[in-house]
């Protein structure tokens, strides 16, 4: 706590009068002359209540299964500081300057070998270093997309999506996915409508493997399908992989990437979740042109990614460690997953039901349709101090109201068992009082008790090992349908 | 007097925690522009240690929900011994709690909109879900469902048959565990804000809130630039504004307020004012409605924060320091 005057504001001391009167300051006036001045495309991006919430996990007393964060705290400080000491000794100057656009060779080859360790031949030429994956999602997004123009994705697709997608005024269809992933024959029935309404869509965004927010996983005949489909009818394809390699069980299948070998897919990688999200660096493979235009775009953002952070990669793969790193994140996450899993199991109702990802930061539960999670996480962070991302965030339509990501790399075991207890009190109780009005709504808590999770895991069809996991979104009349 | 040092306090673990930063950064900056020293408080379990340790002359409460703004903080400053800009405990509770403002406006005369409450125990101890059916028949639908102690328009729904009530109690439980079902009201979103001056209380000129895309004035509509056309003062016949003013004025002082407020309304297609809810601390960030009012009343937005800090101080005698 500090005393603050004028002088030692946030002018410094010595500030003149005059900067301290010439200070921005808001009239009514000025809203709207700012209401005016803001570009049309801002309205479509989306603020929200839940956004503002969020502010309270900030309290240390909050428990947050919110985020999605990996586990920085075990990356050795001793490594941290060879790597920043070499860079000072034999790159300081290139370090602190700038880099080209497209990122440094060195980097692009410590890429290419990320890329082949899940089995994708990438040309370095063909890759582009970008500041984070979101950058990627960005660049794609503005390179293709008109105000208007179409964009499939996953429902519910990745939150960090939506905003994207809004600020380029996109029109996004979202296709449902079930424990396989996207339901690849309702994208097909979705280009068809397109195609009668003479509408043609520019690409289609996917988080295949361990899928953020739902931690579902395309299966291999519909990898296979979705790039035949990409091939016929010459779309492009955004592959985002940030968790491939953080698979905790069964084979990994291969990237959409490496079945298409990149004529019609784009692929968007990250060392956020493999080394650190604060060193902000992604990339992407595209087809020349594409790749053309990403730059082009890149330098209009941001000239280059950071210099600095690329040649920590590169110092940090040359001690080639890098995969003993991830191997020890794997075992940290796949505690903290089943910690996950047996703390859903006990505490949550049994009108729930959640996925059972082989990999990834995410779990996403579904509760019954009367809750609104929005509205539950105001109640979990007043009464219980706990956090969760609300699953309105991963639609751009107002679906998912009653669902919502829970991160399990981000915190402890202990506060992972604790929050989903305390997240499971506060459903538990606007369940049983839901059962006090009388068995009115559109879906009474009797109705659904028999729907719950009902199979156990293990329950496996033919070509996926999750096909005990619920269809998602929750709709009760296709839920009871459909069988895929 | 004006006050020499000055603790804002600021944040807490409402869920209006943001809002509250908001409305503090903007106290803050004027505060600076006025050359006043401040402290920033950050409002937690260290709060009474903190306002004791503190040399300020005066808090500004610029805390938004509950905790901040139903008369906790209030009491605890009253114990310190600390002036502090506002209402005190007891009209912050009748503020906060909506189902008390409008069972005092009711018992007054005041315009008011059919309503029912109910806590949670009723529901689950006491059959209230029996009752559900005879008071939609009563209020017609759509019936706002509100919880009765929250700030923003968070958790209110608007159910528009039978079937949507039973979701819209769920989702205002989640807020607290009292709610409210009110007869909507069709009709323009007025907010009045009051300032006392040297002749008592006096209505700020009326704003009319035209949320563009939203439903209802509405969380989003509230705080973010562009989503609300804000009209000030606004088109009302001079019969109405006197007539909305006069409501304003009596629900100020019939809430026992004291400083300032804000009196939020509907005015009906008939012209009559229905009064909604009351802040006794009403929002002071770049998009809220007093600042405006005080604005197109000539009042600059540091002399605003000046005059809230005279009243505080003004109203030192009421308050028995205990050291």
């Amino acid at each position: 706590l500090r005393w603050r005057t004028r002088r030692e504001g946030p002018f410094g001391i010595g500030a003149k009068d005059s900067q301290v009167k010439d200070r921005h300051q808001t009239t009514s006036h000025e809203i709207e002359r700012y209401a005016g001045l803001f570009a049309k495309r801002t309205t479509q991006m989306r603020s929200s209540a839940m956004r503002d919430l969020m502010a309270i996990t900030a309290r240390p007393d909050v428990i947050s299964l919110a985020g999605g964060l990996p586990d920085t705290s075990s990356f050795p400080p001793e490594t941290f500081a060879a790597l920043t000491d070499r860079i000072a000794r034999e790159s300081c100057a290139a370090a602190l300057q700038y880099g080209p656009t497209e990122g440094f060779d060195e980097t692009k080859l410590r890429i290419a070998e990320v890329m082949d360790a899940e089995g994708m031949r990438a040309d370095p030429d063909d890759i582009v270093v970008t500041t984070g994956g979101q950058q990627v999602i960005d660049l794609v997004t503005k390179t293709l997309i008109d105000p208007g123009d179409v964009v499939i994705c996953e429902a519910p697709t990745y939150p960090g999506a939506v905003p994207t997608f809004s600020s380029y005024e996109a029109d996004v269809i979202q296709i449902e996915m079930d424990s396989d992933g996207m339901r690849v024959d309702l994208l097909e029935e979705t280009l068809q409508q397109l195609d009668r309404d003479g509408r043609r869509p520019k690409f289609i965004y996917t988080v295949p493997t361990f899928q953020n927010p739902a931690g579902v996983t395309l299966s291999a005949p519909r990898r296979k399908r979705l790039v035949e489909i990409a091939r016929e009818r010459e779309l492009l394809v955004l592959e985002d992989n940030p968790y491939g390699l953080l698979r905790y069980e069964g084979e990994p299948l291969p990237p959409l990437y490496a079945l298409d070998g990149g004529e019609y897919v784009i692929y968007l990688g990250t060392f956020s979740k493999i080394l650190s999200p604060g060193i902000r660096l992604g990339w992407v493979t595209a087809p020349g042109p594409v790749l053309g235009k990403i730059n082009l775009g890149k330098q209009a953002a941001d000239l280059c990614t950071s210099s600095l952070t690329q040649h920590f990669v590169n110092a940090y793969f040359d001690q080639g460690r890098w995969r003993h790193y991830v191997s020890d994140l794997c075992a940290t996450y796949r505690q903290r997953r089943d910690a996950m899993l047996d703390a859903l199991a006990e505490f949550f109702p049994r009108e729930a039901e959640w996925t059972q990802p082989s990999g990834g930061l995410f779990i996403w539960a579904t509760l019954p349709e009367f809750i609104d999670t929005g509205d539950l996480l105001a109640k979990a962070l007043r009464e219980e101090r706990v956090a969760f991302v609300p699953g309105s965030a991963a639609y751009v339509d107002g679906r998912g109201g009653s669902s919502m990501r829970l991160n399990f790399s981000g915190a402890d075991v202990n506060d992972i068992v604790e929050g989903v207890r305390r997240i499971g009190k506060v459903v538990d109780e606007q369940v049983s009082l839901f059962s006090t009005f009388g068995g009115r709504g559109r879906d009474s808590a009797s109705e659904i008790a028999g729907s719950g999770q009902d199979e156990a895991p293990g329950d496996s069809s033919a070509d996926e090992p999750l096909a005990d996991v619920v269809e998602l979104p929750r709709r009760r009349d296709e839920r009871r349908a459909q069988g895929s | 007097v004006t006050p020499r040092r000055v603790a804002v306090l600021k944040g807490g673990p409402s869920l209006e925690r943001q809002v509250s930063f908001r409305s503090a950064a903007r106290v803050e900056d004027a505060l600076e522009r006025l050359g006043i020293e401040y402290l920033s408080i950050d409002v937690g379990q260290s709060l009474v240690d903190d306002l004791r340790a503190t040399t300020a002359d005066v808090a500004f409460v610029a805390l938004h929900g509950r905790g901040g703004e139903d008369g906790t903080v209030q009491e605890l400053l009253e114990i310190v011994g600390l002036p502090y800009t506002g209402s005190g405990v007891l009209a912050c509770m009748r503020c906060m709690d909506k189902v008390l403002t409008k069972h005092m406006l009711l018992e007054t005369g005041l315009p008011t909109p059919d309503f029912f409450a109910f806590s949670e125990i009723a529901f689950k101890e006491l059959g209230a879900g029996e009752a559900l059916p005879a008071i939609e028949e009563r209020l017609g639908f759509p019936v706002v469902v509100k919880p009765a102690a929250q700030g923003s328009a968070l958790g209110i729904k608007f159910a528009r048959g039978a079937a949507d009530v039973p979701e819209a109690l769920i989702a205002a439980f989640s807020y607290d565990d009292r709610v409210l079902l009110e007869r909507h009201v069709d009709g323009r979103e007025l907010a009045v804000s009051l300032l006392e001056g040297d002749g008592g209380v006096e209505p700020l000129p009326i704003v009319e809130a035209r949320p563009r895309q939203e439903y209802f004035y509405d969380f989003e509509a509230r705080y973010e630039i562009g989503k609300t056309d804000f009209v000030c003062p606004a088109q009302l016949p001079p019969d109405v504004t006197a007539r909305v003013q006069e409501v304003a004025v009596e629900t100020y002082r019939l809430l026992g307020c004291y400083g300032f407020a804000r009196v939020d309304m509907i005015l009906t297609a008939g012209g009559e004012p229905q009064v909604l809810e009351a802040q006794a601390i009403p929002g002071l960030t770049e998009t809220s409605l007093l600042p405006q009012a005080a604005e197109a009343a000539g009042i600059s937005f540091e002399q605003l924060v000046g005059r809230m800090l005279e009243q505080a101080l003004a109203r030192q005698g009421a308050i028995a320091p205990t050291s």
